[in-house]
Parts: C-alpha cells; sequence; structure tokens
C-alpha cells in the first residue's frame, strides 16, 4: 500500500504539470485580455499595464516564471482583477469557507442519502421505497439555482427565519441555506446508488447463505452486505467531495458566502489568468488526492482489491 | 414626603432622558427624527476590484472611494461641485493654470494633516507608469502639463504640471486650456493618497487596519465576495456633520437574491431586476426609484466595411429604429429615447434641434426606405448584416426588436452574433463587425466625456468615423469660454453623418429603503457619499 501511495504521488507531480501547462496555453489562446474594457486603454498605459504583470514576455517566460514562482515560494501571483490582492490571499480566505460549508454538506449527504438509500433497498417495493425513490428524483432534479431561491424565498421571506445571505465568519444561522442548496442533489444521488448496489448485494448468493445459516438479519446488514454495497458510492465520493469543497459558483454566488466557488467562472470570464490558474491547480490537486484516498478506501472495503 | 417625591421624579426624568425618544435626534436642516441605527447596508452586483484611488475602474468602487478619500471637491445631490478638501480655487484669464486653496482641518485618519504635497503624490502617481494605473488615461485628458509624455516614459513624473507651492496651496498647469477643469477632479482617481502609508505597506496599503484616507470612514473589515465594512472618520473636518455610522457592502451577484434581500429587510439599497420595473413601481412605488444616468446606449456601424461606409445606408438603418418601442416597451424603465450622443441632462449641454428627431416615426420610416433604395438595396436585393453584441439579456432582446424593425420596414436581412465580453470587446475594436452595440457613461459631466470619443484617432471610436470638421470642432472646443457650441455643432456633424445610431439614454433603476434619505437623485453622475445620507425613524 505504502509503495502505491508512493507511485500515486509520483505520478500526481508530472500530471499537475502537464494540468498548469495545457491550462495555461488554453487560458492564452482565449481570445480577450484581463485589461480589455470597454474603454479601451492608450497603447502607453496599457503596456505599462501588461509590463507590471509581466504579460510583455513571451509565453514560455511566462510559464517558466509561473512555474518557479508556484514550485519555489508557492507563490500563485497577483489577481489581475482585483489590484489589491493576490491570488494566495483569495485562496486562503475563500478556501476555508468552502471546505466548511462543503464539508458540513458532503457528511450531511453522505449519512442522509446512504441511510435512505439502505432503507429503501430493505423495503425494496413498498410504499417507503417508492417515496424514498420520488424524494430522491425531485432531490436530483432541482440543481442547487433552482434550490436556493426557494430556500429564499421559504425561510427568509416567508418565514423569516434564516437570512438569505452573507456568512457573518460561518455563523450556523448563516450556513443552513448554503448546506442544504449544496447537499440536496448530491444527497439524492448516494441515496440512488446506495440503493440499487445494496438491492444487488442482497441478492446476491453470500447474503443468500448468510441467511439460510440463521444469522440475525440486522447482523447481515452490517456485518456482510453494508461495505460491499458501498464500492459504488465510494467511488462516486472522490470527485463529489472535490467538486463540494472546493465550492459551488451557485452556492457562492447566490448567498454571498464568500467563497472560492465564484472564482471558477468569475476568473474565466475577467481572464484573471493568475486566479484561473490558482484554482484550476488547487482542483487538479485535490482531485488527484482524492482519488487516491478512495483507491485506499477501496482496498479496505474489498481487501481482494490489490494494488 | 417631599424628599421621596422629588426623588421619584427625579427617577422618572433620569428614566425618560435615557430612553431613546428622549434621545431621539433630528436632522438639522429638514428636522426628520433620525433612526437610533444609522447603518447603511446596500448590494454590490460584484466585487469591486480596487480600494486604491489611482488604480480603481469600477463604478462601485468609485463610490467606496467616495467615502474613505475625499478629493479637491465634492458634489451635492444635484451633481454640482462643492468644496472638498480645497475650500475655493481660481484659474487663470486663459484657463490655463488652477490654484486650489485647501483647507487646513482636513486630516487623514491617523491624524495626519491633509496637505498639497499629498495632492501632488497622488497626481504623479497616477502618471507614473510603474504604477500602471487603468486610469492613467483619465490624468491625460486633464491636460496637466506633461501627463501623456510621463505616461508614455518619456518623462519623469516630477516634471507633472502640479506643484505645491505651500502645505495648503496647489498649483496645476495645464498644456491646453479647460474651463471645466474642476468638473474633473471629483474622479476617484485624482483623490490623495497618503505616501508614508503606501511605502510603509506596498500593496497591502489597502487592508484593514493598514489604510489610512481622508473621507468621511475608515476600512474596518473587508471580506471578499462577502462584505465590506467602512465606520465613521473621527478625524474627517466634517465629522459633526456626518449622519450615517456604518456602511456595510454586500457582495450579491444575483439581481433577483439582491431584491430578496432588499425586502427580508436586509439591503437597504439594490438594483431593480431586468424587465421587473414597472411591476414594482405598482407593487411598491415609495421604494422604486428611477434615475437618469450620463450614459447613452447606442449601435455602431463599422465604416471600414461595405456598404456601411454609404451614409444613406447607416441612416436608414438609424432612422428605421423605433427608439420609443424600445426605451418604454422593451425596456420600461425611465430610459428615454436618444436621437443624441450626448445625454441632454448633461451639464452645460445645449442639445441641437435635429430635424429627423421632430419627424414622425412614420415619416422616418418612409426616409429610410428612400435612402435605402438609393443606395441600391431592395427586397429583391437585400442588405445583410450581423448585430454584435455581448451576452445579456437586455442586449439580446433589442438586438431582436431592431432587426424585426429592419426587416419588416427596410427587408434588412439581420442576423445575431452573441459574444462573451472580453471576446465582444476584441471583435468590435478590430473591427471585425458589420454593427454593434456598444453603451457609454461619462467620466464628468461634460459634453466632451461623450463627444471626444468620435474624433478620427480615438481609441474608443469603434465605428472608425473621421471627419476633420469634426475633429477641429473638438480640438478648438477645448479652449473656449462655453464649448458648448462646438458640441452643438458637433452633435448636429454626427447626426447627419451617422457612424453611430444612438439608441436610449440610459436610467439606474433603484429599490431603495423609504427610510433613507439623501439620495442623490439629481446627481446624474450618480456619485454618492455616504456621509450626505440619513435614516429616518421607523
Amino acid at each position: 500500500m505504502i509503495n502505491f501511495i508512493l507511485r500515486r504521488l509520483m505520478v500526481a507531480i508530472p500530471t499537475l504539470l502537464v494540468l498548469i501547462v495545457v491550462s495555461f496555453l488554453i487560458m492564452h489562446a482565449a481570445p480577450g485580455s484581463p485589461f480589455s474594457s470597454e474603454k479601451p486603454l492608450p497603447p502607453a498605459v496599457k503596456a505599462n499595464i501588461e509590463k507590471k504583470y509581466g504579460l510583455d514576455k513571451p509565453l514560455y517566460v511566462q510559464i517558466t516564471n509561473y512555474i518557479t514562482n508556484v514550485v519555489t515560494r508557492f507563490d500563485f501571483g497577483p489577481s489581475f482583477r482585483y489590484k489589491d490582492q493576490n491570488v494566495n490571499d483569495l485562496i486562503a480566505e475563500g478556501f476555508p469557507v468552502t471546505l466548511k460549508y462543503g464539508s458540513i454538506a458532503f457528511f450531511l449527504a453522505l449519512i442522509i442519502g446512504v441511510s435512505i438509500g439502505i432503507f429503501a433497498a430493505l423495503k425494496q417495493n413498498s410504499w417507503q421505497d417508492y417515496s424514498t425513490q420520488g424524494f430522491a428524483i425531485v432531490g436530483q432534479v432541482l440543481p442547487n439555482f433552482v434550490m436556493a431561491p426557494i430556500l429564499v424565498l421559504v425561510f427568509t421571506l416567508t418565514l423569516g427565519w434564516l437570512p438569505g445571505g452573507g456568512w457573518e465568519g460561518g455563523q450556523l444561522k448563516f450556513m443552513v441555506l448554503p448546506v442544504i442548496a449544496l447537499a440536496t442533489s448530491y444527497m439524492a444521488s448516494i441515496a440512488r446508488i446506495t440503493r440499487s448496489s445494496m438491492i444487488e448485494v442482497l441478492h446476491s448468493n453470500f447474503i443468500r447463505t448468510a441467511r439460510a445459516k440463521g444469522l440475525p438479519f440486522r447482523y447481515i446488514i452490517f456485518r456482510h452486505a453494508l461495505k460491499p454495497a458501498l464500492l459504488p458510492v465510494v467511488s462516486y465520493l472522490g470527485p463529489t467531495f472535490v467538486a463540494m469543497v472546493t465550492g459551488s459558483v451557485i452556492v457562492d454566488s447566490f448567498f454571498s458566502t464568500g467563497g472560492i466557488g465564484i472564482h471558477f467562472v468569475n476568473s474565466a470570464l475577467n481572464r484573471d489568468y493568475s486566479v484561473l490558474m490558482g484554482v484550476t491547480i488547487l482542483l487538479g490537486a485535490l482531485t488527484i488526492l482524492f482519488s487516491t484516498v478512495v483507491d485506499i478506501m477501496y482496498a479496505w472495503i474489498d481487501p481482494k482489491i490489490r494494488y | 414626603m417631599k424628599v421621596i417625591t422629588k426623588t421619584i421624579a427625579a427617577g422618572i426624568i433620569s428614566v425618560a432622558m435615557l430612553s431613546p425618544m428622549a434621545y431621539a435626534k433630528k436632522h438639522p436642516i429638514t428636522g426628520e427624527e433620525l433612526a437610533a441605527n444609522q447603518t447603511y447596508t446596500y448590494r454590490l452586483l460584484d466585487e469591486i476590484d480596487s480600494l486604491d484611488p489611482q488604480l480603481i475602474e469600477g463604478v462601485d468602487a468609485s463610490h467606496v472611494a467616495r467615502d474613505l478619500f475625499e478629493g479637491l471637491v465634492n458634489q451635492d445631490t444635484d451633481g454640482n461641485l462643492m468644496p472638498g478638501v480645497a475650500q475655493r480655487w481660481v484659474a487663470t484669464p486663459d484657463n490655463m493654470s488652477f490654484r486650489f486653496y485647501l483647507r487646513q482641518n482636513a486630516k487623514w485618519s491617523n491624524g495626519d494633516p491633509v496637505t498639497a504635497h499629498d495632492f501632488v503624490y497622488a497626481w504623479r502617481r497616477l502618471a507614473d507608469p510603474a504604477t500602471a494605473s487603468p486610469y492613467s488615461w483619465f490624468i491625460e485628458i486633464m491636460n496637466v502639463e506633461n501627463a501623456s509624455a510621463i505616461v508614455s516614459g518619456e518623462k519623469e513624473p516630477s516634471t507633472l504640471g502640479v506643484k505645491a507651492v505651500d502645505d495648503y496651496t496647489l498649483d496645476v498647469k495645464l498644456s491646453q486650456p479647460m474651463p471645466y477643469f474642476p468638473k474633473m477632479v471629483a474622479h476617484t482617481s485624482t483623490f490623495p493618497v497618503n505616501q508614508k502609508v503606501i511605502e510603509k505597506f506596498g500593496a497591502d496599503w489597502t487592508k484593514p487596519g493598514n489604510m489610512v484616507g481622508n473621507g468621511a470612514y475608515v476600512l474596518t473589515e473587508y471580506v471578499v465576495n462577502e462584505r465590506s465594512v467602512r465606520e465613521r472618520n473621527k478625524y474627517y473636518w466634517n465629522n459633526d456633520a456626518t449622519i450615517i455610522d456604518k456602511v456595510v457592502a454586500m457582495v450579491i451577484n444575483d439581481e433577483n437574491q439582491a431584491y430578496a434581500r432588499f425586502k427580508a429587510g436586509e439591503v437597504m439599497k439594490t438594483d431593480i431586476p431586468a424587465g421587473q420595473f414597472q411591476r414594482l413601481l405598482k407593487e411598491n412605488p415609495e421604494e422604486t426609484k428611477s434615475m437618469p444616468q450620463l450614459c447613452t446606449y447606442y449601435y455602431n456601424f463599422n465604416m471600414t466595411r461595405a456598404p456601411f461606409d454609404d451614409v444613406r445606408v447607416r441612416q436608414a438603418l438609424s432612422y428605421a429604429i423605433d427608439r420609443d418601442v424600445i426605451a418604454e416597451r422593451i425596456l420600461g424603465a425611465g430610459q428615454t429615447s436618444a436621437y443624441v450622443f450626448t445625454p441632454p441632462k448633461t451639464n452645460g449641454f445645449v442639445t441641437p434641434d435635429l430635424a429627423w428627431e421632430h419627424m414622425t416615426q412614420k415619416e422616418r420610416d418612409q426616409k429610410a426606405k428612400e435612402l435605402l433604395a438609393e443606395a441600391g438595396f431592395s427586397k429583391a436585393n437585400p442588405l445583410k448584416l450581423a448585430i454584435l453584441y455581448n451576452t445579456s439579456e437586455d442586449h439580446k432582446k433589442i438586438a431582436i426588436a431592431i432587426s424585426q424593425m429592419w426587416k419588416q420596414k427596410l427587408g434588412v436581412d439581420a442576423s445575431l452574433e452573441n459574444l462573451e465580453w472580453k471576446t465582444y470587446l476584441e471583435t468590435k475594436k478590430l473591427p471585425d463587425y458589420d454593427v454593434s452595440r456598444a453603451g457609454w457613461c461619462g467620466d464628468y459631466n461634460e459634453a466632451s466625456t461623450f463627444l471626444t470619443l468620435m474624433m478620427s484617432d480615438n481609441a474608443q471610436n469603434d465605428s472608425k468615423y473621421k471627419n476633420p470638421q469634426y475633429d477641429a470642432l473638438m480640438k478648438e472646443s477645448t479652449g473656449m469660454a462655453d464649448p458648448n457650441v462646438n458640441y452643438t455643432q458637433a452633435e448636429q456633424l454626427l447626426a447627419r453623418d451617422m457612424p453611430i445610431a444612438p439608441i436610449y439614454h440610459y436610467a439606474e433603476d433603484i429599490a431603495i429603503s423609504k427610510y433613507l434619505k439623501g439620495w442623490p437623485y439629481n446627481n446624474i453622475e450618480q456619485n454618492i457619499y455616504s456621509k450626505d445620507l440619513y435614516i429616518i425613524a421607523h
């Protein structure tokens, strides 16, 4: 296993380098520059600004300088759009926010989703199964950009229980709506995956054998069925966790959380090269990390899997 | 007994005096009763680009900067110039030099005095290529001596035509006469900054705790993409007259969500979601407002490309646009039909009497048909063109309406070309389009902020209009005591040559709490100073 982890880390470094170079080239190939605006800058002014941000140099020099700064000093450079900020600060301020509401939403989605999925599988083809499936389908077809305004309409405007947005340092009442908006569709997906997988496992021979041996049903479920039933869920969890903790554009934008999710779209639209690169590298690194974690969990759940 | 009665009476009076009613303050001029909580919270569409006056580009950031810093002049709620750090100013008879006399009680938020040297430092910083200010072009159009040479790196910033005669006297020397120069120093890029603080903290000088300003407020909190907070500056020279204690700017990207939070009482001012003005005006007239803006929406004709190099084609296309339909029915939120480039409410601007403006739309349509036929287009040989616009529901609706007007009235086949913002800018600049949408908001309240755009060598002249007569009029206007005579003539040339089709003059639609007073409804530049606002008791 240690060899496997080391191997994965060795592959991660060139993977990240390729990601940086390809993203950098694609970004620069897009038309428009970070400094193009309705009021075009006089050539001398534009040249001064490009010089300040190093955009006056050939592309290969820019890439080399960028990678050198990231690797040697962990410096992601200044934001081109938010002139008073650098990318390190933007990520350092925004990532804890998305990590907080994303993690809570993730565990909420996981616990409730798995519970609902198991419950539905155990009550297969009963009214309980149909109603939980119905709930899961509604949850899946309600994207968070629909869910968010509904939540605000109900809990802020009608009931007046919760604020419609803001973060205020992550106080509970400010976190409730973003967490629900983010968790719902993931929870529904986890419930559906768990249900299908659990039904499949419950119909397998080893469960039939366990039942024939007269083992208590609860014991069979928790001791024999749960682990193999969770394999497809675990493979879904890796990318899901990364997507949730790096924030959602909709949640950040709608609830003004100050998270980094919003930078994924805005930095591309603003051609804010440095922020776009920063969030891309963060997303890439987390994806590699959690893919490895998922692989390790696979081995733990199913000892037959060897690396 | 008497002692007991007196004691009880004294107690009652003391309690009464401590109650909010007893302490309720009144507005010193209007006499309105003021709310105990003077916190003004408003919505920002997007995170501001900077808080550094010399680096700011966006309108929203300028609003924040007007609270944190104060320039030589301010504006009142009608947009008239008011003393700021400068108590008064005089121009030489040729309008080539200006002297500003600074108040001696102006202080930075660390208690240091604000002096003429601070302005010299800020203006040199604005022009200095090392600052790389996106607004350094502004000091060029202010025509401060040597500004252009400094921006392009040919001269040292120290050669800029601005000088501190003493601590409280600032002299400005211009390269050409500018009678309206004082209006331009209301712009945030000309606001002073504290040299010591910038040198001490570098790029971090704008962070809360580091920033030192000379405005009515100081920055106390800043969370990117969530909120920024500014609170009263006890050193501000007019702090006693300031009523709002705290200003909170909340970043809310989604306009419908922002309106929901307005209704929930979380923000006191936000923008009206697109297309909902009329409905909200009926539902909540007291809190739904529309104000004219110093902005014009127009279409460019690419004059480098046939057949748009033919004035008859340009005139025909412009005449056939029913502006009232667009302004009143499609937008319907206080926008007004535009027949000239410069908004008629621009300070001092005399709108020309244009024949085509006085025609009925039917007459304009008839004239358009004749002109297009003369240019060689007919239903058998239709004019084909593409309308370029950037992603926005309103731009799309307008483009669809205009393409239909052209189709029905003139048989023109107009297709729509939608590009995202940066790609659209690049395409427009080349120019690689037939007809493109554009919008322009003035940087100062004077017609030249619009009309210089159409000069041959102006980078923003996207239609590539070239008319020596127009250029001469605009060049001459800079030295005139009353340049509006030339501006009127320049507009007449634009109406004749039609390089652009003005469509409507913008209006700003806002939802604003009925308890928030002092809003500058008549300031066409919408320059807001929180120090002039107040919240009445409710």
